[in-house]
């Protein structure tokens, strides 16, 4: 255990180290993904103000502290890309992860969770031009604080072993673009990236209720943003900790299986 | 003259390239009617609280969409592939062969790649142009579509100038790829009409990154608020930008040593 403790830390630290040396590309990246949410913001300010200053129960500055947030969690969200699979297989680098004692999936794990604390520190100065130019309504109690920084890193989670799960089609067919396409569509779409669900019609609420997309999205944002009572929070991290489990569970039967199909290519 | 000869020749060369590769171009047509479909709900999430944004009518912004994506399908099909490669070239060293060429060098390397897959965003732009052409209650006049075709042209040359002032910088800074994130982010700001947009947005995107020009003014035109000014304008900001990149592009070649043998 203590073994597997120090292999995730020594992971860890090499990603942070790897990273922070890439500070100005890391950042031109950063401010690149701002715009997606600003646009968002702008536009449904502008429609909150036409309504008489609300809309799905968002006002402006509810609007402002949403994506703000937003950008925080988007940070949080980046985790393998299933495109980096065929990359993987094609290139055989999975035949050496292959030789390696301990699956594959903990150096991936570990390496985005090192990554994520340079995310975070980067992000910080963003916030604060963020919170300058557009004023959010965002007063959390340190309960939330604290709840919010649970319920960042089980977005997390919930993402990083869907899409690892995801990746592993790879295996079973090259033609998977179109699959991850349809895939991100859907989780822009139901997720609260777009939106915040709430803007949403109810019949498409309801069809995200059964998705994992929201769990690693929009329910770590309203965590902060005093959106949620506790009841409601206690469920959401319930339902992080489900997906969570769900997207292990398919990993290790997916793994096993892809691996039977796996013939290598160069060495 | 040459100029077009030379475009023509490699536009052709790029063709055929790429006609070997037709599946790409059912996944392009899928990622392009996936993108047209996410682009029309976020209009009809943002028409099903409100009738009318910042004064603009539904079938209005359904032009500004339309011009969005042709204008990106432009950019796709013949000014970012050029730019990647001549990222790569300063990257690696292989500018040089380039650069040994007796033809224009600027000429040169904004021409050399074509993805004409990238095309079918062209069409699916000119098909939601259409559809919302069909519903503008004014119609359009033989003015404003002259004035239309005008501004279009004027948008996609001033985003190639700000594509090779950029790319320029690599010059200087090699690693500049993430400049290609940077300007897709930024880009997607042109989906709606940069009225909208806080001032000092607005001001980024119509002089630092000309999105403004490039989509807002051309929608502008066709929906009957282009201003003789605006157009005007647009004239005399495309004239110095193709100036002072000409003079960039000079400038960045004399700081170019070479990295090849």
């Amino acid at each position: 255990m203590t073994d597997m403790v120090r292999l995730y830390l020594g992971w860890a630290r090499l990603s942070i180290l790897e990273q922070l040396q890439y500070r100005v590309a890391n950042y031109f990246y950063m401010i690149g993904m701002v715009a997606e949410p600003v646009i968002y913001l702008v536009v449904w300010t502008t429609v909150a103000e036409a309504q008489g200053g609300e809309v799905g129960g968002f006002t402006p500055g509810e609007l402002a502290a949403y994506y703000i947030v937003w950008t925080l969690v988007r940070n949080m969200n980046i985790v393998l890309t299933p495109y980096a699979w065929e990359e993987r297989i094609r290139r055989g680098e999975l035949t050496s992860d292959l030789l390696r004692p301990v699956h594959p999936v903990h150096r991936d794990l570990a390496y985005f969770a090192g990554w994520k604390v340079v995310a975070i520190l980067m992000w910080l100065p963003i916030a604060i031009v963020l919170t300058w130019v557009f004023k959010p309504t965002l007063h959390p109690t340190g309960a939330e604080i604290l709840l919010f920084f649970v319920a960042l890193w089980g977005g997390f989670l919930v993402r990083f072993f869907a899409l690892w799960a995801l990746g592993l089609v790879t295996f079973w067919t090259t033609r998977v673009q179109a699959l991850y396409e349809l895939y991100f569509t859907a989780e822009l779409l139901l997720s609260g990236r777009l939106v915040p669900l709430s803007l949403m019609p109810g019949w498409v609420q309801r069809v995200a209720d059964f998705l994992p997309f929201q769990w690693a999205f929009q329910f770590p944002i309203e965590t902060l943003i005093g959106k949620l009572d506790t009841g409601e929070i206690v469920y959401g991290l319930a339902m992080q900790a489900l997906w969570t489990g769900v997207g292990i569970g398919i990993t290790a039967v997916a793994w096993r299986r892809s691996l039977k199909r796996f013939t290598a290519v160069g060495g | 003259m040459t100029f077009l000869r030379l475009a023509w020749a490699h536009f052709k060369v790029g063709a055929m390239n790429e006609l070997q590769y037709r599946v790409n171009f059912f996944i392009q047509l899928f990622q392009s009617l996936l993108a047209l479909a996410t682009g029309l709900i976020g209009l009809w999430l943002v028409f099903n609280q409100t009738d009318d944004l910042a004064g603009w009518r539904p079938a209005e912004l359904l032009a500004v969409m339309g011009v969005h994506i042709l204008m990106g399908g432009v950019i796709q099909t013949f000014i970012q592939p050029n730019m990647g490669k001549l990222m790569e070239d300063v990257h690696k060293g292989t500018l040089d062969y380039t650069l040994t060429k007796p033809a224009d060098s600027q000429t040169l390397v904004s021409v050399r790649e074509v993805r004409i897959w990238s095309l079918v965003d062209v069409l699916t732009g000119a098909i939601v142009l259409g559809v919302a052409a069909a519903q503008l209650e004014r119609g359009i006049g033989l003015g404003d579509a002259i004035a239309f075709v005008l501004a279009l042209v004027l948008g996609a040359v001033m985003i190639y100038c700000f594509w090779l002032i950029l790319t320029t910088g690599a010059f200087k800074v090699v690693r500049v790829e993430n400049i290609l994130e940077l300007f897709s982010g930024v880009y997607q700001a042109g989906r709606w009409p940069v009225g909208i947009y806080p001032l000092w947005m607005r001001g980024t995107l119509t002089f630092l990154v000309p999105v403004a020009f490039a989509v807002t003014v051309p929608a502008e035109s066709l929906t009957s608020r282009l201003t003789t000014g605006t157009l005007v304008l647009a004239v005399v900001f495309t004239a110095a930008l193709v100036v002072v990149t000409r003079l960039i592009w000079r400038l960045g070649l004399r700081s170019y040593t070479g990295a090849s043998a």
